[in-house]
């Protein structure tokens, strides 16, 4: 069984800060890690390499540095690392993105497609449906369990916001995880040692058969008109006094505003 | 393609076992709203099997016409019935602008969608709207986290397609004396390609829906434990209001995920929000900022969401809300 993750490696949001004078995003200091919902994906494919045996291959497209998610996806169990970089890549959108990833896969060949459900810099959780679409393959999304039946059919536990589905897919399909759903192993000692020795392969557009004017900002439908950081809201009252005095002030401002 | 052949305002109104869902009336609200400024219509996609009887309560609010499709294929959501039935409608009828609730269902039908009709996405919208010069739709959006806003434009390709989360935008009030059509849509489904099999649907009891709320009592990590937990409860109760929670509280255990308010939760705006021991970081903050009234109850006055708040109280929650519950009941006994 092949089985290909499709990861990124994101400036880790929760670090991310604002610069209150020009309203941009300080990145320095920001460290870069994989997505979290991506590692949960690579733990599903490592845990079906486990139980039944599979070739597992991570890729990535993004920039030259993105190779140490590469490195440590290696030191976690797979097999094969991939690295889809370019300049004509740049400045692609979700569409864009998964029409190169998708001219990768064909070239890598695939049982299994992972994704994760969404990328923390951008949340939009598009990149695994289109690249499904590319593919012209079937698409389970929002994946909390899975049960593989040794031949070729998934059972999957699908996550809704009102509770949950169990549907049946066969392979070939994509599956788009959640990070919640498989806590990622860490990387083994033996591991470590491995991913300094194993090769990363550096593939640009031209191991890959696509149409050029589909790729990067040229081939993306959509694009930043502009960015801002939010305006924030003029501040309220803030008071300092003591639990009497605080429980009365409450009740006015309710009684003020009608809430009561 | 030709920008010119494309006009009117489709909107993808989800249902569920037969149940409209809010961000669908939501939407069309928007819609209204948009097309109105265009001069354009307003269309109510409605998929499902044996829901005919509601097509006109899409009418009452806000849809000009409704294109119905209704097949076996369509009585539970699948990925691939509905994305070759939304193509189709797209591809036959050439919308301006396609409108989707950010659901988990719409967060898999969108880009299936806007990759078989090529054309661009915007997820997860916060603001829609049309740029008085260009007349293109402007969608801005949270990203890194909710760090930054971005507005996002498709200039060359059509329609021009955004998701929305529920509670982000406000329905109209419904009006049955709306006039509109309802048409029924044939689908030449190519029904070889169905390839996943749903098994079975569960659905967690005791639903309930903070974003319908008019007060929400919410906790952060202030709240430390159950004990603290219940004194939400007993303040939200004599609000008559619901508890709700940031993101650290359900971490725990403490809260179900269904009450959390934020990025990866859910949008709220209710008339009062009172954010507990929550200390307001952006991605909570994501999720409540657009309530009309906040209280926030934190120790520390340098908490972020204190910022926020119309009213902060710098103090301990766990002497406050029993003491403020306390009162409100002798309040509201006179």
């Amino acid at each position: 069984m092949n089985i290909v993750v499709c990861i990124k490696q994101v400036p880790d949001t929760t670090e991310v800060k604002i610069d209150p004078k020009t309203g941009t995003l300080i990145r320095e200091g920001v460290p870069s890690i994989m997505n979290p919902d991506d590692k949960g994906g690579l733990e599903l494919a490592l845990r079906l390499k486990d139980e039944f045996g599979a070739k597992v291959t991570v890729i990535t497209m993004g920039l030259p540095q993105a190779e140490a998610i590469l490195r440590e996806s290696i030191a976690m169990g797979a097999d094969r690392a991939i690295l889809l970089t370019d300049r004509k890549l740049g400045g692609a959108d979700t569409l864009a993105t998964s029409y190169a990833l998708s001219g990768a896969l064909k070239e890598l060949g695939y049982d299994l497609v992972i994704t994760g459900r969404q990328a923390i810099d951008g949340d939009t959780a598009q990149v695994g449906p289109e690249l499904a679409e590319h593919l012209d393959i079937p698409q389970v999304t929002y994946l909390e369990d899975c049960k593989f039946d040794g031949n070729k059919t998934l059972t999957i536990k699908k996550q809704l916001e009102d509770g949950y589905q169990m549907v049946q897919v066969d392979m070939p399909c994509l599956v788009s995880v959640l990070a919640s759903s498989y806590k990622p192993r860490y990387m083994t000692v033996s591991g470590i040692v491995e991913c300094y020795d194993k090769e990363i392969e550096v593939w640009n557009v031209d191991n890959i058969k696509v149409e050029e004017e589909k790729l990067g900002k040229k081939g993306s439908p959509t694009n930043v008109k502009k960015s801002f950081a939010k305006a924030v809201k003029g501040q309220g009252e803030v008071f300092e006094v003591e639990t009497e005095e605080a429980v009365n002030l409450i009740i006015n401002k309710l009684k003020e505003k009608h809430i009561i | 393609m030709n920008k010119e052949d494309y006009k009117n305002i489709f909107v993808f109104v989800e249902q569920r076992e037969g149940k409209i869902q809010n961000v669908g009336l939501e939407l069309l609200g928007k819609a209204r709203e948009l097309a109105d400024n265009l001069g354009q219509e307003v269309y109510a996609m409605f998929l499902g099997h044996n829901i005919k009887s509601q097509a006109n309560d899409l009418i009452a609010y806000g849809a000009d016409k409704v294109l119905l499709v209704e097949d076996e294929s369509l009585a539970v959501y699948t990925t691939e019935p509905y994305t070759q039935a939304i193509a189709q409608l797209i591809n036959d009828r050439k919308p301006s602008i396609v409108l989707i609730g950010s659901t988990t269902i719409g967060r898999d039908l969108g880009p299936r969608v806007s990759a078989r009709v090529n054309t661009g996405l915007t997820a997860d919208c916060t603001k829609l709207e049309i740029n008085e010069e260009d007349k293109e739709l402007w969608s801005t959006r949270p990203a890194f986290g909710g760090n930054l806003m971005a507005t996002i434009v498709c200039p060359n390709h059509r329609p021009q397609m955004s998701t929305v989360r529920p509670g982000v935008m406000q329905k109209m009030a419904k009006d049955t004396n709306r006039k509109g059509e309802v048409i029924d849509c044939n689908i030449n489904f190519n029904k070889d390609k169905f390839k996943v099999k749903v098994l079975e649907t569960v659905k967690k009891e005791a639903n309930i829906d903070i974003t319908e709320a008019k007060v929400l009592v919410s906790g952060g990590r202030g709240v430390a434990n159950k004990e603290g937990f219940k004194k939400l409860e007993a303040l939200a109760e004599v609000l008559k209001g619901e508890v709700s929670s940031s993101r650290a509280m359900v971490d725990t255990g403490i809260m179900d995920h269904e009450r959390q308010v934020g990025q990866t939760g859910k949008t709220v705006r209710p008339n009062l929000y009172m954010a507990c021991g929550i200390s307001g970081a952006i991605q909570h903050v994501a999720g409540m900022e657009s309530s009309d009234y906040i209280i926030a109850i934190n120790k520390d006055k340098y908490a972020p969401i204190m910022q926020l708040a119309d009213l902060g109280i710098v103090g301990d929650l766990h002497k406050i809300l029993p003491l403020l519950t306390e009162k409100l009941q002798q309040e509201l006994k006179k």
